[in-house]
């Protein structure tokens, strides 16, 4: 069993079957990714996965534990944590203020120590500021810590959304198209940085990505959904020459192997 | 004139008319001509009137401007000149055409005032003389570099607010002060005089030297600027404790006034949690300022036989705690039902909610112990070591000491972590959510809080008044509040301060504007929008970013400006 089970997990909307019947295991320390057409029903998974949709059938398994029928912030607590396709920072706090939330759940004042100001209060927040500023070191955003986050380039964007989801300790973290819309030097960084978040912090985690040759090239594992199901499973080499695969990606076949031989 | 934007002038000039000839006709202008500003001279009426011409000049002469210097002043004139003219038409085609059965504010009265009490020919030839010089002046305006023009407006704009304000200030300087600055009504010329230079010459040393004052107070390191800013708080503070005994018997209005700004501060602190932090639209928002007033008035009031049957009448230190308890509970209630609800549908369930309370107050059933239409009289007053308050000096003390809870309580809790949590739902409740914060939890104490504060401002308010009625606690408290927050920046303290000033403060000073109020308030509220959607006192961190933004993006027109 890994650290994240997804057993026979199906979810339907009306008559559209968005996950049908899938089953992966997220080995730990691992990087996972989860690729497929659009509408294959990737972010859907995600979407399972963080308690935002309830699954209509199977389990879903975080660390031994099923949580499936668990709220979204409970299951945030545990240590899933998420980054969004189209980036959904709290775009009118600053950056700081953004990871701070993200450490919310690892701090424990609530209405009276801030109003009282007691001294653990103040320890814990002014803690929290540094580790947070730590954080912002790690994705070279700790110059830019006082702008309004709606006010950062595109890219700092992306990290900075990466450092909040970093601010939760998670255990697991789910990235959705994390170098969409970069040039491929930001590709290259935001590879590097997935690589020392497995390695240095040892996190572990899910991928979805469109950009062929970031998957095969950082990926451990590659799971592929087709119109709800997943359809292989295995390593980049063997997910590469899967004729089944070749065969769904039929009309982006070519571009992959154009991307493969750039 | 070759070039001149003959078409954008004359457009600017008709739809400045459509707007002097709305304020004239729903009865404005002659409401307010009764208040003079600078005795003899100038009238609110016509200040109003002037101030179409200047902003419509303006904009006029700088599109005008774009094209030749000279061109400006025509623009202006040309715009002054086009409304005085529409003006002129209005005045003299009342009475043949019978306007007054049509609008009843087309009285002579009005005529009176447009045609500066002079007769026909005479009257048309003043104003268009005072409309056309106000366009010039405007065009003037336009023409002077940005550091002679800002002293110069901002003189202005002082001058006029003083004499508008006469009521105050009359009152509070010493009698000999007074008197020279000061008529029965409005200032006297040689005051304004005064008043103006004195404000230009003000304005132009700050325009001249107060970015380096400003810029070596900050320079200065940060133990130092603390006692200096320490200082400056413990002088207003001193000044708002000694004030009422300075004035005594004279300031009772001002305190009246300024005990009603108050109320509406402490409410507006409240609303600001709820809205501006955590981003919950309450239409409701009465309800718990009218629950905080009627905990109050049934628990102290020796009437209502229903109720003082089972508890005898409390005072009002045993009343206050219960009343707060009752407002806090009543926020949960409300808030439960609606944790899951967004945006519209919020708004809709609050407005729904304030209704049902205001029903029940008002509805029979519940007259034995809410009081019924009448509503109650007899409220307990705050007391201390014996000593009771009664005039609007004492209970400015209490509404201060409300005040003060209320900023307290919003800056400690503004950036701790459950000031954070309300602002993450504010921006994206789903992510907030994905964070791991508890929506439920989060949002609750933001009604909390808030409902506690309006109840705090309610039982004050009830005391204050002695009796209470349900035609107290409309929607419209609800709406004054909201728009207080929205005038004076959403989710920024001060700005409550200053919205409160100037929503509820100036209406009650001006009191020709309380036939208007909606009418001004519809107004601020649509130009706060579309010129200045911050607000006056925005958040730091917001003004912070729209100055920056607004500098870097004047460079960049510079830049494309100089590339052309």
């Amino acid at each position: 069993m890994g650290i994240l089970d997804m057993i026979h997990v199906t979810k339907r909307f009306g008559g559209l079957i968005a996950v049908n019947d899938v089953t992966i295991t997220v080995e730990p320390r691992t990087i996972h990714s989860i690729i497929g057409p659009n509408g294959a029903g990737k972010t859907t998974l995600f979407n399972c996965i963080t308690g935002f949709y309830r699954a209509d059938e199977g389990e879903i398994i975080f660390d031994g534990e099923p949580i499936q029928f668990l709220p979204p912030d409970e299951i945030a607590r545990m240590g899933i944590a998420r980054t969004y396709q189209n980036i959904r920072l709290f775009s009118n706090l600053s950056v700081l203020e953004n990871v701070l939330v993200g450490m919310h759940s690892h701090l424990h004042s609530w209405f009276i120590e801030p109003i009282l100001g007691l001294p653990s209060y103040k320890r814990e927040e002014a803690e929290a500021r540094k580790e947070a500023m730590r954080l912002l070191e790690f994705v070279e955003l700790d110059d830019k810590a006082f702008f309004l986050s709606k006010n950062l380039p595109y890219g700092e964007q992306r990290r900075l959304e990466i450092a909040r989801a970093l601010a939760l300790k998670p255990k697991v973290l789910l990235l959705d198209e994390p170098t969409a819309g970069m040039n491929p030097r930001e590709t290259e960084e935001t590879m590097a940085l997935i690589r020392r978040l497995r390695d240095e912090r040892g996190i572990t985690i899910v991928l979805i990505e469109h950009d062929m040759k970031v998957v095969m090239n950082i990926s451990d594992t590659i799971s592929v959904l087709d119109y709800g199901q997943k359809i292989a499973e295995g390593t980049p080499l063997e997910i590469r020459t899967n004729p089944r695969v070749i065969e769904a990606y039929l009309g982006r076949g070519a571009a992959m192997g154009l991307s493969q031989a750039a | 004139m070759r070039g001149f934007p003959w078409r954008e002038t004359i457009r600017t000039g008709l739809l400045g008319s459509v707007v002097a000839l709305h304020l004239s006709l729903v009865g404005m202008v002659e409401a307010f001509s009764r208040r003079e500003i600078v005795k003899d001279v100038v009238t609110l009426g016509q200040l109003l009137l002037l101030l179409v011409v200047l902003v419509a000049g303006y904009l006029a002469a700088r599109k005008a401007a774009e094209r030749n210097k000279a061109y400006a002043i025509i623009a202006g004139l040309i715009v002054g000149l086009i409304i005085g003219a529409v003006l002129a038409a209005l005045a003299l085609s009342i009475k043949p055409l019978h306007l007054r059965q049509v609008f009843t504010n087309a009285s002579r009265g009005l005529v009176r005032v447009l045609l500066f009490d002079k007769k026909g020919m005479a009257g048309v030839l003043t104003l268009l003389a005072v409309m056309g010089g106000g366009g010039i002046a405007a065009g003037l305006l336009e023409l002077l570099p940005n550091h002679v023009r800002r002293p110069l407006l901002y003189a202005l704009i002082a001058t006029l607010t003083l004499g508008l304000l006469r009521d105050i200030f009359a009152v509070i300087l010493p009698r000999s002060i007074s008197r020279f600055f000061y008529t029965s009504s409005g200032l006297t010329v040689k005051g304004a005089v005064v008043l103006a230079v004195a404000w230009t010459l003000y304005f132009a040393a700050a325009e001249r030297w107060g970015q380096q004052v400003r810029g070596r107070l900050e320079a200065l390191p940060p133990e130092k600027q603390k006692p200096l800013r320490l200082g400056a708080y413990a002088i207003a503070l001193i000044l708002l404790l000694v004030l009422p005994k300075l004035l005594g018997e004279r300031g009772g209005y001002i305190f009246e006034v300024l005990d009603i700004v108050g109320i509406y501060i402490v409410m507006g602190l409240g609303l600001n949690i709820v809205v501006g932090f955590a981003g919950l639209l309450d239409l409701g928002y009465v309800a718990f300022f009218a629950i905080g007033a009627y905990t109050m008035a049934v628990l102290t009031t020796p009437e209502l036989p229903a109720v003082r049957q089972y508890i005898p009448p409390m005072d009002f230190w045993e009343a206050l705690p219960l009343a707060l308890l009752a407002s806090l509970l009543s926020g949960i209630i409300l808030g439960v039902p609606v944790l899951k609800t967004r945006g519209d549908y919020l708004a809709i369930i609050t407005l729904g909610f304030g209704e049902i309370i205001r029903l029940l107050v008002i509805s029979d059933a519940l007259k034995p112990i809410l009081g019924g239409a009448q509503g109650i009289t007899g409220v307990a007053r705050p007391h201390l070591f014996g000593w009771t308050a009664k005039t609007p000096q004492d209970f400015f003390y209490f509404i201060l000491v409300a005040i003060a809870i209320g900023f307290f309580i919003s800056v400690r809790l503004k950036d701790s972590r459950l000031g954070r949590a309300w602002k993450a739902i504010r921006e994206d409740e789903d992510v907030a959510i994905a964070m791991g914060i508890d929506h439920v939890a989060t949002k609750l104490t933001a009604f909390a809080t808030g409902a506690t504060l309006a109840g705090l401002s309610g039982a004050i308010f009830s005391s204050k008044l002695f009796s209470i009625a349900p035609h107290s606690f409309n929607i419209l408290i609800s709406i004054y509040v909201l728009s207080l927050l929205i005038v004076g920046g959403i989710g920024s303290l001060p700005g409550v301060v200053v919205g409160a000033f100037a929503l509820v403060g100036l209406p009650e000073l001006l009191r020709e504007f309380a036939e208007y109020r909606m009418l001004v308030y519809g107004a601020a509220l649509v130009m706060m929008m579309i010129f200045r959607p911050q607000g006056l006192w925005p958040e730091t961190l917001h003004a912070e970013e729209y100055a920056r933004r607004k500098g870097t993006s004047t460079a960049k027109t510079a830049t494309a400006g100089a590339r052309e």
